[in-house]
């Protein structure tokens, strides 16, 4: 099931301004992402490990989704320690492990967890409705931000659709199989779900119409800078001007 | 299909963030404020569909289905990857921020492009609707597949085998998606003609 697991909460982190909270992480996710050095990429890191403790993320949840996240990681260190040409480290048979090929598979590892994980701390932590709040705070086109909403609002619907109609497969007895019916099972049951979700938006963009829409999304939401969020400002300009300065200047 | 953070390099982010600003505002461009509803339904529809898995042997890959979104929605089906591609980054944290550009690119590009290769084909006979449906479904996930790997090797030499690897591992994926678009072609020619178009 589509669920927002670290939406809600309490902490320092879910309490920041969120157009802050979505500018910073665009910021350090840039930052962190043409970082080449491990100095840079480690404080990064440990960056984002400060964030996810601040945001007080529950820990199981936070695993599960790190560990699928890395599986495009696993998979480069499958192929890239024994592709990649440089000082051999080991070698079994005819496969020959680079130092190169090792550290650089290290690096991209530490960075894209430590950009996962300060996104999950910082954008994870709001409801998709008050990202595309501030999305349009922020200046996103509006059409952008609605097809955002209007995306999210509905997901849950057509989930639930989907089940629906799953299940009434399942009740004439479909068994998922690698054979052509499944394959054409799922895809009448795809081409379903896409018949009434067209349908569903005429009748949404009716109703829309009938509550006196008129192309402006209105927000009762005010976005204001607090004191704590002049704090946070401060620390994380710190943390960013820390990471380039790493990167650089290279101070060590 | 989607390629994690902190793995290509400065140039190609950049490269692809410009692209898919440029895409996304040309689809934009094309969908009226009277469209959105219905697009944004779409693109949940969509949404939910690439989280469903269907199994091949002893495993099971899941949906990725550009081909049908480049069909059903031409150029506005580069905004609505991109929402599904975002609200994917902040639900399950596939891709994120700084790889939204290239990953936008990879896959609403073949969808644009399918959409102008395949879409005449739709109104002829069934044998040929059924050939270009069941081309459009595996072209679309090759080419994106392709333009994955194009990014990684543009990023460094050192990711040939590891893109190879990657083209390699979609062909299972290619034919599976070829053969649900055109089951479902098929399925929308017969009840929603008008959903392709074709009155």
């Amino acid at each position: 099931m589509i669920s927002e697991i670290f939406a809600f909460g309490s902490s320092p982190v879910h309490l920041l301004d969120p157009r802050l909270r979505v500018i910073f992480a665009v910021l350090f996710s840039v930052v962190t992402a043409v970082s080449n050095l491990f100095p840079t990429v480690c404080l990064a890191l440990l960056m984002a490990i400060v964030l996810a403790v601040l945001a007080r993320l529950p820990f199981r949840p936070l695993l599960t989704r790190l560990f699928i996240v890395n599986g495009l990681i696993l998979f480069i260190w499958l192929v890239l320690p024994w592709s990649y040409e440089g000082t051999p480290v080991f070698s079994m048979g005819p496969l020959v492990v680079s130092r190169e090929g090792i550290c650089l598979s290290a690096l991209i590892t530490i960075k894209s967890n430590a950009i996962v994980l300060a996104f999950i701390a910082m954008v994870a932590t709001m409801p998709v409705a008050v990202l595309g709040q501030a999305l349009d705070r922020l200046h996103i086109p509006q059409k952008l931000v609605h097809l955002l909403l209007i995306t999210y609002r509905y997901i849950f619907v057509i989930e639930s659709e989907y089940h629906q109609l799953l299940r009434a497969a399942r009740i004439r007895c479909f068994t998922p199989k690698t054979d052509l019916h499944t394959y054409k099972t799922y895809a009448y049951l795809l081409g379903m779900l896409f018949v009434r979700a067209a349908a569903r938006g005429e009748r949404v963009h009716q109703a829309m119409i009938c509550r006196g829409f008129n192309g402006k999304f209105l927000c009762l939401h005010n976005f204001a800078i607090k004191q704590g969020d002049l704090a946070w400002i401060l620390a994380m300009t710190t943390g960013l001007i820390g990471l380039g300065m790493l990167e650089w200047a290279r101070i060590i | 299909m989607h390629i994690s953070e902190g793995i290509l390099s400065a140039p190609v982010l950049t490269g692809g963030a410009i692209f898919a600003v440029a895409a996304t505002a040309a689809g934009l461009r094309k969908l009226s404020p009277e469209k959105i509803p219905q697009a944004g339904l779409l693109s949940a529809a969509f949404f939910v569909a690439s989280l469903v898995h269907v199994p091949i042997g002893p495993v099971s890959v899941h949906m990725v289905l550009n081909g049908i979104v480049g069909l059903l929605l031409g150029w506005a089906a580069v905004p609505v990857i991109a929402v599904a591609l975002l609200l994917q980054a902040v639900l399950f944290q596939f891709g994120g921020i700084t790889s939204l550009g290239v990953n936008t690119i990879i896959m609403a590009a073949p969808a644009v492009l399918c959409h102008y290769i395949f879409k005449p084909f739709l109104s002829k006979n069934h044998t040929i609707v059924m050939a270009a449906a069941f081309a459009c479904g595996a072209a679309a996930v090759f080419l994106s597949a392709l333009i994955a790997a194009a990014a990684l090797v543009l990023t460094g030499e050192a990711f040939r085998e590891v893109s190879a690897a990657l083209v390699g591992a979609h062909f299972f994926v290619m034919i599976i998606e070829g053969i649900i678009t055109m089951f479902c072609v098929a399925f929308l020619k017969k009840v929603q003609p008008s959903m392709l178009n074709l009155g």
